[in-house]
């Protein structure tokens, strides 16, 4: 970066613009989930209060305790955990070979093949719902978690296949044949050179499956209608869909649910940038 | 493949010589099979057909009766317009917010890392806890929103009058009703939308101005151009190729997000005054049970989409060096 400090020096009433319209939006960005802390604060009699207090007064955690004992919140916790936790596993698996497929040969069906999963991007989700609903009836399956796991992977799939090839393809092909001459088969020239190079994409793709796994709502809401069965946005949506909104209850729900996938995000922000423009500034 | 000759018997021969490929996608696209073409097919029959709750065992094909009942439903071109201003008015915020904070994070910045931390905050926080949230902020009495203006008042009194005399009518005084007026809940929606929207756009921007090596910009100071040609005619160029693809994908993602529409007015509320195409369709579904008719509805979705993703990606060529 020394290399900027040749270029023209902005002028100093520019510079001060720069920090102020970059500290008004960080506000911005940040106010909401202050805002959801600061509620999950406030005792119960105070929920209903038009303070505008960061910390408010006789502040408690008395929320969090509520939504760990008396809740059902642990059984939302651990569905929706085993359900994200195979959505990546199944989705990683996905991506990586198909992505690969779609890098190194160029079959008949190849450019099909890219298209439909574009394609696929673009139906609306009732497109889909409706059918599996009616499906699901028909079938009396209701209610399985197995269903939300495979109906995650394939939502998923277009983008993290996409991404996959993307990737592949700044890999150097000779690297598979320098395999193939030391004697591995086409396939161990994959899975022992090239899969552990695209280390980088696949943290991504993993980090995607998870998160449309972890925080979605509507699929969840079609398909799962037993209690023991909700995943964490059903659970919390329910804080919400009774007369008096539970709001310190959601609240503390909602931080608890965010916190994880902010810092999975924030702690792969980096990866995130090249991956994310790696397919198209390639050239 | 550009051969005229290109007879079934070659494509079998690729085929065959490329059989691993095939094992490869194979698992992904049985799949996508399953989940989504497989449903795709059954929604294209079901929209041809009668089905509702009262056919729902015995239904039969009907032809282009749904289709004629979509497009004759005034209320799908006010659906329409709306879904469509929606995705306008978002994308342009997400663009210029995206590109312009990326513009900015792109300069030696002090406290850079953390200000770019915090401003993808937005895009981390799962959609519908978004929504949810931004929905309880809305609120007329407890909301911050309201909170907030009201303590701006004066100054907001002062816009209003402007506006007043320039326009002949103001937009009123805090508190605002967001979520029990059309207009408020529409706007409400927007807002929360854009707040979620702009990370995705100022992290393909910022990772494509990394790219661009500093000495095109020497080059232009020796040549004396200025702050705006620089910006034209280098920025712009070359962060267009990565900026394309995900303007096409804010477009799709937007055009068709039902989270943030659905949630933030509770079903379309106040009295379905706040649709979008999906979640008009969604509403149709699952409150109305007119399946035939739902299926039907979301095939034209899926159409317009198409018709426009096929227009838009042949003009930008967004696609094309990645085969």
């Amino acid at each position: 970066m020394k290399s900027q400090s040749k270029l023209k020096r902005n002028p100093r009433w520019m510079t001060i613009g720069q920090y102020l319209i970059i500290i008004a939006f960080t506000l911005f960005a940040i106010y909401p989930i202050l805002r959801v802390f600061t509620i999950s604060l406030r005792p119960g009699d105070m929920l209903h209060s038009t303070s505008l207090a960061i910390i408010p007064e006789n502040w408690t955690f008395a929320n969090y305790k509520q939504l760990f004992t008396q809740e059902d919140f642990l059984i939302w916790m651990r569905n929706s955990s085993l359900v994200s936790l195979f959505t990546t596993i199944l989705g990683v698996g996905l991506a990586s070979t198909a992505g690969y497929g779609f890098s190194r040969y160029r079959f008949p069906g190849h450019k099909t093949g890219l298209i439909t999963l574009i394609t696929t991007q673009m139906f609306p989700l009732t497109m889909l719902l409706l059918p599996l609903f009616i499906m699901l009836v028909k079938l009396q399956i209701y209610d399985t978690l197995i269903g939300l796991v495979i109906a995650y992977s394939a939502t998923a799939l277009p983008f993290t296949v996409w991404q996959m090839k993307g990737y592949y393809d700044t890999i150097p092909v000779s690297l598979e044949e320098a395999a193939r001459i030391d004697g591995c088969n086409e396939f161990m020239a994959f899975y022992r050179i090239i899969l552990p190079l695209a280390a980088p994409a696949l943290v991504i793709t993993a980090l995607f499956a998870f998160m449309t796994a972890w925080s979605e709502y509507l699929v969840a809401a079609v398909l799962i209608s037993d209690q023991n069965l909700f995943t964490l946005p059903l659970g919390l949506k329910q804080f919400q869909s009774n007369f008096d909104t539970q709001w310190g209850l959601y609240a503390a729900g909602a931080l608890i649910v965010s916190i994880p996938v902010m810092v999975l995000f924030l702690s792969l922000s980096r990866w995130l940038v090249s991956g994310l423009t790696l397919g198209s500034v390639k050239g | 493949m550009s051969s005229v000759t290109y007879t079934f018997r070659d494509f079998w021969e690729q085929a065959k010589a490329n059989k691993l490929a095939y094992y490869y996608i194979l698992p992904a696209f049985l799949v996508m099979g399953l989940v989504v073409l497989y449903p795709f097919v059954y929604n294209l029959v079901l929209s041809f057909s009668n089905m509702n709750l009262s056919h729902f065992k015995e239904w039969d094909l009907v032809g282009m009766k749904q289709y004629v009942k979509v497009f004759t439903d005034p209320m799908f071109y006010s659906v329409l317009l709306k879904n469509i201003i929606w995705t306008i008015i978002n994308l342009i915020f997400h663009v210029t917010l995206g590109v312009g904070l990326a513009l900015i994070l792109n300069n030696p910045l002090r406290g850079r890392a953390i200000f770019r931390t915090l401003l993808v905050l937005p895009w981390a926080v799962p959609q519908y806890i978004t929504a949810l949230t931004w929905r309880g902020m809305f609120n007329y009495r407890y909301g911050a929103v309201n909170l907030w203006l009201i303590k701006i008042s004066p100054f907001i009194e002062k816009v209003n009058s402007f506006f007043e005399s320039l326009f002949g009518v103001g937009f009123g005084m805090p508190p605002y009703e967001w979520l029990s007026s059309p207009t408020g809940a529409f706007s409400a929606a927007i807002i929360t939308n854009i707040w979620l929207g702009f990370p995705f756009m100022m992290i393909v921007a910022l990772g494509a101005l990394q790219s661009i090596p500093p000495d095109m910009y020497e080059v232009a100071d020796i040549d004396g151009a200025s702050r705006w040609q620089k910006f034209w005619h280098i920025t712009v160029p070359l962060i267009r190729p990565a900026m394309i693809p995900a303007i096409t994908l804010g477009i799709i993602w937007t055009f068709n997000n039902f989270n943030v529409i659905w949630l933030v007015s509770n079903g379309g509320n106040p009295s379905d005054s706040t649709h979008i195409l999906v979640s008009y369709v969604y509403k149709a579904v699952f409150t109305h049970y007119r399946y035939a008719y739902s299926a039907a509805f979301s095939v034209v979705i899926f159409l317009i989409l198409l018709i426009f993703g096929v227009y838009f990606m042949r003009k930008t060529k967004a696609t094309e060096s990645v085969y």
